[in-house]
């Protein structure tokens, strides 16, 4: 089963859309668009997801070619970072008060 | 890693039945549902409906106001009605796209809307005889639109709360653009006010019947609540848009035509007269003002653009056999 909204009944493949907003930024998932090319698939996106100058720069890229983590086995695949709190500064508590830490 | 769950489990009663019960929980929690995910067919089937009719309501309402883009009364606002126009274009295609991801086709969707099987908003089927509906639509048409989708924003279904956001952000302009072209009506020429008010008149009824009908003649309205995609009533957000369009009306100088209008002070709501419901089950049964013109507009320009699609489709055909040969 392919990406959600690339069936085989469309004609034309599924792109997912990235922007990136500004020199220094990465590019942002901000939607998906059908076209029959990446040319045109470009072009969509700057007409449909630039039309207030929200980005500087566009990649769009086949949903087909984007592979996924098991969604049903979300629980056991994210399992290794709980419980594992002391990997986030707000662990350490002793030192509150003290400046610059 | 591997490749994306089947999105139909109906062979496997056993994950249907743990599918069943995350839906129910993602839902509990207020969280919200993806593509994947494993939904109940009742749940897919309104989305379906909810979002190809929301997204033909896009499309449709082109047409009321590209109909006064060669006849703007400046190039200001020919630019700025131009740019709405392609506003609700991009917001058809957000809303085609999340439907989409529910397992229907576009060319399906458009279709069902061709072939006057799938409904659109019964509000585009009035006609635009003046500049001044420009700016009633922008000021009533659009306002209940935003009243109506920015609860929408947070419905359970995540590419759908996903593209009203993006929609709800471009849609404030929509109904700013419209109140300033009332505005500036007001205070113009004695026969300026006059087209003002006719055309305020004329859009302010069929803006209170997008809300829909009443709660208790609304069947579907309790199970898309206990879903999460709606959140408030039909009668509750046609309140909260009257409670808004009072003190803007007294800005703009003009009269809500509705006598019976007031607030009451026991019941911390507004009276109101009854809403005609004949009229708006007549113009959502076809039988509008201008349902045949829109939806034979919409068909001729399928039809005209069909060389364009085929154009592309084989200029990309013709790409990747250049690319595989070399």
């Amino acid at each position: 089963m392919s990406t959600p909204g690339e069936t085989g009944t469309e004609p034309w493949p599924l792109w997912e859309v990235f922007v990136r907003a500004n020199r220094g930024l990465s590019h942002v998932h901000v939607g998906s668009l059908h076209a029959p090319d990446a040319d045109m698939a470009v072009r969509n996106a700057r007409d449909l997801y630039t039309r207030r100058n929200e980005g500087v720069s566009i990649w769009v890229v086949p949903a087909v070619a984007i592979t996924t983590s098991d969604p049903d086995a979300k629980g056991a695949f994210f399992e290794s970072p709980a419980g594992k709190n002391y990997r986030h500064a707000v662990y350490y508590t002793k030192s509150e008060g003290v400046k610059h830490l | 890693m591997t490749a994306p769950a089947d999105l139909s489990v109906a062979g496997d009663p056993q994950a249907a039945e743990a599918g069943r019960a995350r839906f129910d929980e993602l839902i509990a929690a207020d969280s919200r549902v993806e593509p994947r995910d494993w939904m109940p067919e009742a749940y897919r089937k309104t989305l379906i409906r909810q979002i190809s009719q929301h997204a033909h309501s896009e499309i449709i309402g082109m047409q009321p106001e590209s109909n006064w883009i060669t006849r703007a009364p400046s190039l200001k606002r020919k630019a700025i009605l131009m740019a709405k126009v392609q506003d609700e274009a991009g917001h058809g295609l957000y809303l085609y796209s999340a439907a989409q991801t529910l397992g229907i086709s576009r060319d399906e969707m458009m279709a069902q809307l061709i072939e006057g099987r799938a409904r659109y908003s019964s509000i585009f089927n009035y006609p635009t005889p003046t500049w001044a509906d420009m700016g009633a639509i922008g000021w009533l048409v659009d306002g209940a639109a935003i009243c109506n989708q920015v609860p929408l924003c947070r419905a359970s279904y995540g590419p759908y709360g996903r593209a009203m956001v993006r929609i709800c952000k471009e849609e404030s302009f929509h109904q700013r653009q419209g109140f300033e072209i009332l505005l500036e009506l007001m205070q113009g020429t004695e026969a300026q006010r006059q087209m003002a008010q006719d055309a305020v008149d004329r859009w302010y009824w069929p803006s209170l019947m997008m809300f829909g009908p009443p709660d208790e003649q609304s069947p579907n309205s309790a199970q898309s609540m206990a879903w999460n995609i709606k959140r408030f009533s039909n009668d509750d957000l046609r309140q909260r848009f009257v409670g808004m369009l009072v003190p803007q009306a007294e800005v703009l100088g003009v009269t809500l035509p509705d006598p019976n209008l007031a607030w009451n002070e026991a019941e911390q709501r507004y009276d109101m007269s009854e809403i005609d419901w004949t009229e708006f089950e007549e113009v959502l049964a076809g039988r509008g003002p201008a349902n045949a013109e829109r939806l034979r507009r919409r068909r001729e320009a399928h039809d005209e653009g069909a060389w364009v699609r085929e154009a592309a489709a084989e200029y990309a055909r013709k790409q990747a056999e250049q690319s595989a040969a070399a």
